[in-house]
């Protein structure tokens, strides 16, 4: 089969390109890796005025093609022919911003001399000219030899025309030659791309420009934290409180259909498995896609605003204090969502010390996984009392736990940076794009992507865990008078773990999930959700987790079990992007002994001080 | 006319400059192809907007039409004149 010809969308970051593929290609997309690095290679399809298909490739934003990261390293090599996984492209889209045209026109000068038939979108031309900027597209064309369409992406303006433009340049048989990379030094075509720019600018009237004056407020030295701190706080609170009436309405689902089918199948091993297993555990798992889906959003708008550079901006000099850079800030604040994606986010750090840090202290931060555990256990153990106006007791625990993390991450940095990960801490480089208001399409595309990353964790590795665990907690069968998780093989592992941890306070339900919990953390919850529903009694039945969890743990466990999560050794998932993104087993053996270490501790300072204050 | 020479770093919040010279060899090679790449060049105009809160650093600074944050350390590198004077 003839592959579809491909196009490259290329071009800085910040201008509006992965908005412009967005608008050509819609909900046709796919999300994969190419093949030995964690770059994410985005496609998608769309039909050309023609009638024939076309295939988009959505690179990584540049600066230009001397690069200075794995992902710009992956446009260079796109771009030249030269990457594994990937075909060289017919035909290249280069995004220019219309108001930023002398930076972003040396990248295209460097691509245009790659000599790919090229379209230029002149991209956001909608906001030069609300930033009193006229420009004359015509005289562009001239002046670099390929054609300009003025596009508004957001707004899907001008894409029929760059489809035109793109469906000429490819029916126009013309030998592909792979170039050979930038022929001119930087400083020569910095120079040419702002004579370019300056000769298409036909008339310039100054502005107070909207971002500016946000920014007086946002970045102002005194509002500017505390803006911050509120949205975090903000973030949080929406997490936990927004998601109850879905969270809700998808457990109860999920005990109804698990009753309706339990009670349709002949009583016996199979409607255990059935009912015991995937229901109770993959369930369990499922209702916190709400949440989940609240925080990725939280972040996906904070990046497409350009308010997530602002937060980096803010906390680079605290940030400095433990060695790290601002720029490490997004890499931990999407350590929030998942610690996988979050250190693939580091690859924008310049400094491989300080990347090395950023690295390892990101399981510190309270990934979404761990979300399911903190909040079964909050509403189990936590009373949903208010202690303010709109401040819920059950939020500022969870905020609690969050404060934690963040700030053994941040005394972790410190103490990594002047010891194993000795040398770091250079700069802090970032562009600070325009504010823009977040588009709902670009949003619902990057939830939608997540989600499905998720719900393929819950059908795949949380399933077969969760089986697993089943299987072992089901044999062999207990008899009269005997607990099931007594005698069961997994009761007998659980016996070895928890002569490890019954000083910290844990108990033997806990000591059989731990294990389960290394494939993905939210398995502890389905795990303690398979143990308990095999023990309940009949009448017993449509208990859920909460309540008999609220009956069996003392209060000094359920803190314990808390702190031991803050710090938990972290999942399969973790540990296996560690190794790829340092090259070796030596990074990740590392993180995981020293997070084992603290988590035992901290369980351990914690039951006994619940202990003594006579909560046990 | 043109004024003295002063570092980057030093010039007051919301003045308007020209980067006079770079001091290319004080700044590490990533430092300066970043820099590069955010379009530092002799005479570019440039702006200083905003001070981080904590300890006044990093520094946002508009080169030519971007605006871009960088830490005091690297400022220093960038040597800049006041068009009056």
């Amino acid at each position: 089969m003839n592959p579809l010809p491909l196009v490259a969308v290329a071009g800085n970051p910040n201008a509006g390109k992965s908005a412009l593929f967005n608008a050509l290609t819609g909900a046709r997309q796919k999300v994969g890796n190419y093949p030995g690095v964690t770059v994410e290679r985005h496609v998608g399809r769309a039909t050309l005025p023609d009638g024939a298909p076309v295939e988009f490739v959505d690179l990584p934003g540049a600066y230009g093609l001397d690069p200075s990261s794995p992902d710009e390293a992956v446009t260079r090599d796109v771009l030249l022919g030269k990457q594994k996984g990937e075909r060289l492209p017919q035909a290249l889209l280069i995004v220019v911003d219309a108001s930023n045209l002398d930076n972003h026109l040396r990248f295209a000068l460097q691509l245009i001399d790659l000599g790919l038939p090229t379209v230029i979108a002149l991209n956001m031309i909608d906001l030069a000219k609300r930033d009193g900027l006229e420009l004359d597209a015509g005289k562009l064309e001239q002046e670099l030899g390929v054609p300009v369409v003025e596009t508004v992406a957001v707004r899907k303006r001008g894409m029929d025309e760059v489809m035109e433009r793109l469906n000429e340049l490819l029916l126009q048989p013309r030998k592909i030659r792979a170039g050979e990379g930038p022929s001119h030094d930087l400083l020569t075509l910095q120079r040419r791309a702002r004579e370019i720019a300056i000769g298409a600018i036909v008339r310039e009237t100054p502005v107070r420009r909207i971002t500016h004056r946000l920014d007086g407020v946002l970045l102002h030295p005194v509002a500017g934290p505390i803006i911050l701190a509120a949205v975090m706080f903000l973030m949080f609170q929406a997490v936990f409180s927004w998601s109850t009436v879905p969270a809700d309405a998808l457990e109860a689902a999920t005990l109804n259909i698990g009753n309706v089918v339990g009670r349709a199948l002949p009583p016996g091993l199979f409607r255990s498995l059935i009912v015991d297993g995937v229901f109770a555990g993959v369930g369990a798992v499922i209702v916190f896609l709400p949440q989940i889906l609240i925080l990725f959003g939280f972040i996906l708008v904070l990046e497409s605003t350009g308010y997530m550079v602002r937060a980096a901006f803010i906390m680079d000099r605290l940030m400095s204090h433990a060695g790290l850079s601002g720029r490490a800030f997004i890499p931990l604040l999407s350590s929030f969502a998942c610690a996988v994606p979050g250190i693939m986010a580091t690859r924008t750090i310049d400094d491989p010390k300080d990347r090395l840090t950023t690295i390892l202290v990101a399981p510190l931060m309270t990934c979404s996984a761990r979300l399911p555990v903190y909040t079964l256990i909050i509403a189990a153990f936590i009373p949903a009392v208010t202690v303010g106006p709109g401040i819920g007791l059950q939020g500022l625990v969870l905020f609690g736990l969050y404060i934690s993390g963040i700030v053994s991450a941040l005394l972790a940095a410190i103490v990594l940076s002047k010891t194993a990960v000795k040398g770091g801490g250079g700069a802090f480089m970032m562009e600070l794009p325009k504010y823009q208001l977040p588009r709902l399409g670009d949003v619902l595309i990057g939830l939608w992507q997540r989600s499905m990353i998720f719900l393929k964790r819950a059908g795949t590795i949380i399933l077969g865990t969760t089986i697993v665990l089943w299987a072992l907690a089901s044999f062999p069968q207990a008899g009269p008078g005997e607990k099931q998780s007594d005698v069961s093989i997994a009761g007998h592992i659980a016996d070895g773990i928890h002569a490890v941890v019954a000083p910290i306070g844990f108990n033997k339900d806990i000591s059989m999930a731990l294990l389960p919990a290394m494939a993905a953390r939210e398995v502890a919850v389905a795990a303690i959700g398979t143990v308990y529903s095999l023990d309940a009694t009949s009448d017993q039945g449509v208990q859920t987790l909460e309540q008999r969890l609220a009956g069996r743990w003392s209060l000094a466990t359920a803190l314990a079990f808390l702190a031991w999560f803050v710090f938990a050794p972290q999942c399969i998932s973790t540990i296996a992007v560690t190794r790829r993104e340092t090259n070796g087993w030596r990074w990740p053996l590392f993180m995981v002994s020293y997070l084992f270490v603290l988590a035992y501790i901290a369980a351990g300072a914690t039951y006994w001080t619940a202990v003594a204050f006579g909560l046990g | 006319m043109t004024g003295p020479m002063i570092p980057l770093d030093q010039l007051k919040l919301g003045t308007h400059a020209r980067i006079a010279a770079i001091d290319w060899a004080a700044l590490g090679e990533s430092e300066a192809n970043r820099l590069r790449q955010f379009g530092f060049d002799e005479g570019v105009s440039v702006e200083p907007l905003h001070l981080g809160p904590f300890g006044k650093d990093p520094l946002a600074v508009k080169v030519g039409r971007m605006t871009v944050a960088i830490r005091k350390a690297q400022a220093k590198a960038v040597k800049v004149t006041t068009e009056a004077a």
